[in-house]
């Protein structure tokens, strides 16, 4: 209702605020002659401005205004609640908030939380009045001042346009901040983890066994990456095994010997692969491939269970076949037909010219795709939460059930868990070392591909 | 992911948009005019009727032409005239492009190179290739030149390969250029000698016939005079075909020169009699310079 | 093989027969070689488009049985002698508005009161004369939900009273799977899930046409269940799929097309743009779940957003397909030919006018490929949801994007980890045909769009 009132109000003081620039820039441009800029970008600059401090406002109080809110509940209340410890007193100023909007009171109200949600109420409807009353005061003056600038000389387009700029660079921090959003977050919540636990212990145990934080607070249990880590190795290592050979030679034989027709029909195709959800691939794991593997197992007198690295790793590896064939497929095919045609005119066969030529020439660009697949199935989370059995042991069969840094972190920030204890927060300590593994790969990956994409430019 | 696909039609299988022909109004012309030639040597490639079609299009018109043994024949004309399909169609390197065939018959000391039990592979080990552009493998300037003689079994020992190698770099003359630095990568090469190495390298199979597409087009004057130095040296040992833009360097280098226009072979014979008493007029117009 | 080349006889090609010797020596092992080579290739792709065969037609061969479901229509006797409740409370002229609604819930909670199982199993056996059942076995083929849909007919028509309606009602999932067989009939008693008279009944219901098989239309209009899981639906998790889907098209979309344009029109280019390229091309490969640990620690623990809301899930999945769209937009724009940009610069636009009103409309289709793509991804994105507590059970149907909701994913995820696995096996492919159709779909629009974009041009 509000939010409502407030969006109708901004939008007629934006239409307003257009119009009026629109109009007498106009107007100007009628009495003069000429004028600088086009009237929508007088109208454009007169409404910006106007919004401008409406919404500074408005921000604000988005801001503060629940501690200002708050702080006038504190006021209303008795002394003898007003220094209930925090938690109490927090209950007690969620109760008067729910007896002012009148939803989800339970049981009886006393007096003085009548009182005080009465106040509460007064204050609300005065605040929101003077708050929208600010925001549209300072929005007229903001209207007013920049509608006294219009003058045949203002170069309204070059300021929207600069406004536009900032928007613009304002989009691109985005990302930036993103990264910065998880570094920061990563590092902060790790370093909190490091308190209960040491980096030792942590990086080099070699037993995962982190207990349960309702057993009690403090580090209790173990919390050694390294088997985490084996098998998050172990499972990409299988991955990469199943997917490097069948993506390669796809792209290979798909760039180098099919016709254009079979190109267009198979290459779609395979990228399906690459649409499906992994949650669908962690799935067909489960309810199939693992089954399957188990039996497979039975019959030749391997002992490999359903849920195992095995399994994981050869899903996961399917899922990975698109991303290395279509990533090999561009860099071969930047490969210039000159080097080709060169190997061919010697009489090399075209089998003799792919092996020896062409994915020696293109071999940068394939590294880098091998690198981009192995921070990927790194990375992959839900395939191995099905499949690989979250069996934390340092073991070398991957027939075995294995666990993996990605499923652990979906095991520790899953469930009723306090935040703070160590049980959650090594989750983090998990994040950071998965990201700067990624990170290494990734950024290695990017710069070879870019110096390869360079030589051939 | 759309302008991926519009590259692929061409990237994919069209080594050089020249050899594609522009127009589709080319049509068959002229017979052949052939000039008089009192001293021939012996024939040793020998086309007949050859035709060349892109798809629908045809880029080539019956094209009959011998190519005597030990001497450089050059062909010449305006871009598009059809000369580098010619070339391709002497070691079958069109194979190697979708959608283009071929008619008539090529004979390679009397033997059809099109027949179908005949193996391209041996073909082009007899009958090599340079290219226009320098396109050295992205391997060291020894494993360039070792590269053929490796895939066809050539050397029986690592020594036989290293004399290859060796009298294969002489032959192009660019071994006391790189005698202490083969392990290098062959792109660290200047244009000049980085052609030296393709030839270097077409060498080293010991082919019958070399067949040239402009090999000086992407060089300067200077490297390009060492490789025309280099064509009248090897001229010796080799049969030599080589395409070119230059009616200059025709001139330098080859015996024999073939006319080209419009997919069809206008006017062959020796090179001095085609340069100073062509018979066609076209072959005038082009030589003197009013088309081209 | 046949040679045609006659041995070169000329003395002077010295050693050439030997050469052509052995030459055609190795020829015959080098085509073998080759079309070795070949077979690889052709193996590599037959693997994968095999894996994409197997893949579908098992989600297939799974998941469609579920979309139809056993029905048991019978009639059912609001028999006054169990339905024993006063009538509807009418509101008497006197009566505040407030005592007439207490007086209506007050019955209606008597209405709930009433043994509606005993109401069932009446109309059970009554269709099944001469059998004789004890009534646990006789409810166990009935959903259990299926007892508040004949308190909610009541309620809404008290007339029923002491009257006979024909009601379909949703079989129990155990009987359900027995009818469909997913559970091998021959297999002993204690391994089956319903008791052997309850089988019984089920087959003679089916035998006797009361019992059929209908399609479940209730998978599209229900939330999720565990009570009653035959009942369990996708619209709860259909819905916060939608909430999150619009949270990244109105948040992702605009900031990744205007950082796209600020990186490729206008950033100078230097080590920062640099930097940022960097950035976002790391961001686009890093591991999903880390973005849900930044989600965990900045939205959730930080800001203090609700757990499980859509809104948080799709700021979380905004923030991970914003690298996808600012590259796939910059691709775009960068197949925009200089010309372009000339031509508008030569005729006296402005920098900005040029990229806003002549670049940027030819990369329309680019920019909606990218967001369909990205929406695609975001929609398939299971694990970063796990760790802002989306994978809660939530039966109710969220009304706004704060309300706490399930995905379609994680629905996957939820039911695949049912312990009723019989059931919900086929209930998750059902799922997961649904999520890809969705994404089938948004493909489907998404070439259909670019189409018509590309023919205005």
């Amino acid at each position: 209702m509000n939010t409502a009132i407030v969006a109708s109000l901004l939008l007629l003081l934006l239409g307003f605020a257009y119009q009026l620039g629109w109009s007498r820039s106009r107007g100007l441009a009628a009495a003069v002659g000429r004028i600088h800029s086009r009237p929508a970008y007088h109208g454009s600059l007169v409404a910006f401005w106007a919004l401008v401090p409406a919404l500074l406002i408005l921000g604000l109080w988005t801001a503060f205004g629940d501690t200002a809110t708050r702080a006038y509940i504190l006021a209303q209340l008795p002394p003898e609640i007003a220094t209930l410890p925090t938690g109490d007193l927090n209950a007690a100023i969620r109760r008067i908030r729910q007896i002012e909007s009148g939803f989800g009171v339970v049981g009886d109200t006393q007096a003085y939380e009548n009182v005080a949600a009465q106040a509460l109420r007064e204050f609300r409807t005065l605040t929101f009045a003077f708050v929208v009353a600010a925001a549209a005061g300072t929005g007229a003056v903001g209207l007013y001042l920049a509608q006294r600038r219009i003058s045949t000389r203002l170069r309204a387009r070059n300021e929207v346009e600069r406004i536009v700029r900032v928007l613009l660079i304002g989009c691109s921090v985005v990302a930036i901040l993103t990264t910065v959003g998880i570094v920061a977050s990563l590092l902060m919540e790790a370093l909190r983890f490091f308190t209960f636990v040491s980096p030792i212990d942590f990086f080099f145990g070699t037993v995962w066994n982190p207990g349960f934080s309702s057993v009690g607070a403090g580090a209790t249990g173990e919390y050694g990456l390294l088997p985490l880590l084996w098998g998050t190795l172990m499972v990409a290592a299988i991955a990469i095994l199943v997917a490097l050979p069948i993506g390669l030679m796809t792209a290979i034989y798909l760039t180098q010997y099919a016709t254009p027709r079979m190109r267009g029909i198979v290459k779609p195709i395979i990228e399906l692969l690459a649409g499906i959800p992994t949650i669908v691939y962690g799935f067909f794991a489960l309810v199939t491939v693992g089954p399957f593997l188990a039996g497979a197992g039975t019959a030749i007198g391997l002992d490999i269970r359903a849920t195992s690295a095995l399994t994981a790793g050869v899903v996961m590896g399917v899922m990975i076949i698109p991303f290395i064939s279509s990533l090999s497929d561009d860099v071969i095919r930047q490969v210039p037909l000159a080097m080709r045609d060169g190997s061919l005119g010697l009489g090399a066969t075209q089998s003799e010219t792919i092996r020896r030529v062409v994915i020696p020439a293109a071999l940068p660009g394939i590294v880098g795709a091998f690198l981009l697949a192995v921070s990927r199935a790194i990375g992959e989370t839900m395939i191995v939460v099905l499949a690989a059995g979250n069996s934390p042991f340092l073991r070398l069969n991957p027939g075995e059930p294995v666990s993996t840094v990605t499923v652990t972190i979906v095991n520790q920030l899953t469930g009723d868990m306090d935040f703070a204890s160590p049980q959650s927060l090594v989750a983090f300590a998990l994040g950071l070392t998965l990201f700067v593994m990624t990170l290494i790969l990734n950024v290695a990956a990017l710069f070879i591909v870019r110096r390869y994409r360079e030589q051939y430019d | 992911m759309n302008t991926e696909t519009k590259q692929e039609a061409t990237a994919m299988h069209m080594p050089a948009e020249k050899i594609v022909p522009q127009s589709d109004l080319y049509t068959r012309e002229t017979t052949t005019v052939r000039t008089p030639d009192e001293n021939p040597g012996p024939v040793r490639v020998s086309a007949r009727d050859v035709s060349v079609f892109y798809g629908q299009k045809q880029a080539l018109f019956d094209v009959s032409i011998d190519v005597p043994e030990k001497s450089v024949t050059a062909f010449i004309g305006p871009s598009g005239c059809g000369k580098s399909t010619f070339l391709r169609t002497l070691n079958r390197m069109n194979d190697t492009i979708e959608g283009c065939r071929m008619t008539g018959k090529i004979t390679l000391d009397g033997a059809d190179i099109y027949d179908p039990s005949l193996d391209p592979v041996e073909l082009r080990a007899r009958v090599g290739m340079v290219f226009q552009k320098p396109n050295p493998f992205p391997k060291s300037i020894y494993e360039n030149v070792a590269y053929g003689p490796r895939i066809h079994g050539l050397s029986r020992s690592r020594s036989e390969l290293d004399s290859i190698v060796e009298s294969s770099l002489q032959k192009a003359g660019l071994w006391s250029e790189v005698k202490d630095r083969l392990n290098e990568g062959g792109t660290s090469l200047s244009g000049g000698q980085q052609q030296r190495l393709c030839i270097a390298r077409a060498i080293a199979v010991s082919p019958e016939v070399i067949l040239m597409d402009e090999p000086c087009s992407a060089l300067d004057p200077i490297a390009t005079a060492r490789i025309e130095e280099l064509i009248d040296e090897l001229k010796q040992n080799y049969t030599i075909v080589i395409v070119t833009h230059s009616m200059q360097q025709a001139a330098r280098v080859s015996q024999r020169t073939a006319f080209f226009h419009l997919g069809n072979l206008v006017e062959e014979g020796p090179t001095d009699l085609i340069f100073t008493s062509p018979v066609e007029k076209r072959t005038q117009d082009y030589i003197t310079g009013r088309f081209g | 093989m046949a040679h045609p080349f006659t041995p070169q006889l000329d003395p002077a090609a010295d050693g050439s027969a030997e050469r052509l010797k052995r030459i055609r020596a190795s020829l015959g092992k080098r085509h073998a070689q080759e079309r070795r080579f070949r077979a690889y290739g052709i193996a590599a792709i037959a693997a994968a488009l095999g894996f994409v065969a197997i893949l579908f037609s098992m989600i297939l061969y799974q998941g469609l049985p579920a979309f139809t479901q056993a029905n048991l229509t019978l009639d059912v006797n609001f028999d006054p002698e169990i339905v024993k409740v006063a009538d509807r409370p009418v509101q008497a002229p006197d009566q505040s508005v407030a005592d007439y609604r207490r007086a209506v819930l007050d019955w209606e909670r008597k209405v709930t009161m009433v043994n509606w199982n005993r109401v069932l199993e009446k109309a059970i056996t009554a269709a099944a004369p001469g059998v004789d059942i004890d009534s646990r076995a006789a409810l166990s083929i009935v959903e259990t939900s299926e007892r508040f849909r004949l308190r909610d007919m009541f309620v809404a028509d008290p007339g029923l009273l002491g009257k006979t309606v024909k009601v379909t009602m949703l079989a129990s999932a155990n009987a359900d799977n027995w009818l469909k067989g997913n559970i091998d009939r021959s297999l002993p008693d204690a391994q089956q899930q319903l008791s052997a008279p309850a089988r019984a009944l089920a087959d003679k219901f089916m035998d006797g046409g009361q019992m059929r098989f209908a399609f479940a239309w209730h998978i599209f209009t229900n939330g999720d269940s565990r009570s009653a899981p035959a009942s369990a639906g996708l619209a709860g998790a259909f819905v916060g799929s939608l909430y999150m889907m619009l949270v990244v098209i109105v948040l992702a979309v605009p900031i990744g097309v205007m950082s796209a344009v600020y990186l490729e029109e206008f950033a100078p280019k230097n080590k920062f743009t640099d930097f940022i390229e960097v950035n976002i091309n790391n961001l686009a490969a890093v591991p999903s779940i880390v973005f849900g640990l930044l989600g965990a620690a900045v939205f959730i623990n930080y800001f203090r957003l609700p757990l499980s809301a859509p809104l948080v899930g799709g700021l979380v999945l905004t923030l991970m397909t914003l690298p996808t769209i600012i590259i796939a937009t910059r691709s775009a724009l960068r197949a925009v030919p200089p010309s372009l940009r000339q031509a508008a610069l030569g005729v006296g636009a402005s920098k900005t006018q040029t990229v806003f009103h002549h670049v940027l409309p030819v990369t329309y289709p680019g920019i909606l490929t990218a967001t369909i793509i990205g929406v695609a991804q975001a929609l398939g994105e299971t694990a970063p949801l796990l760790l802002i507590g989306m994978n809660a059970f939530v039966a109710q149907i969220p009304g706004t994007p704060l309300d706490p909701s399930s995905a379609l994913p994680v629905q996957i995820y939820l039911w695949q980890g049912n312990e009723n696995r019989n059931f919900f096996e086929a209930r998750t492919s059902a799922a997961i045909i649904v999520l890809l159709g969705l994404m089938l779909m948004l493909n489907a629009i998404a070439i259909y769009l670019r189409a018509r974009l590309e023919r205005r041009k």
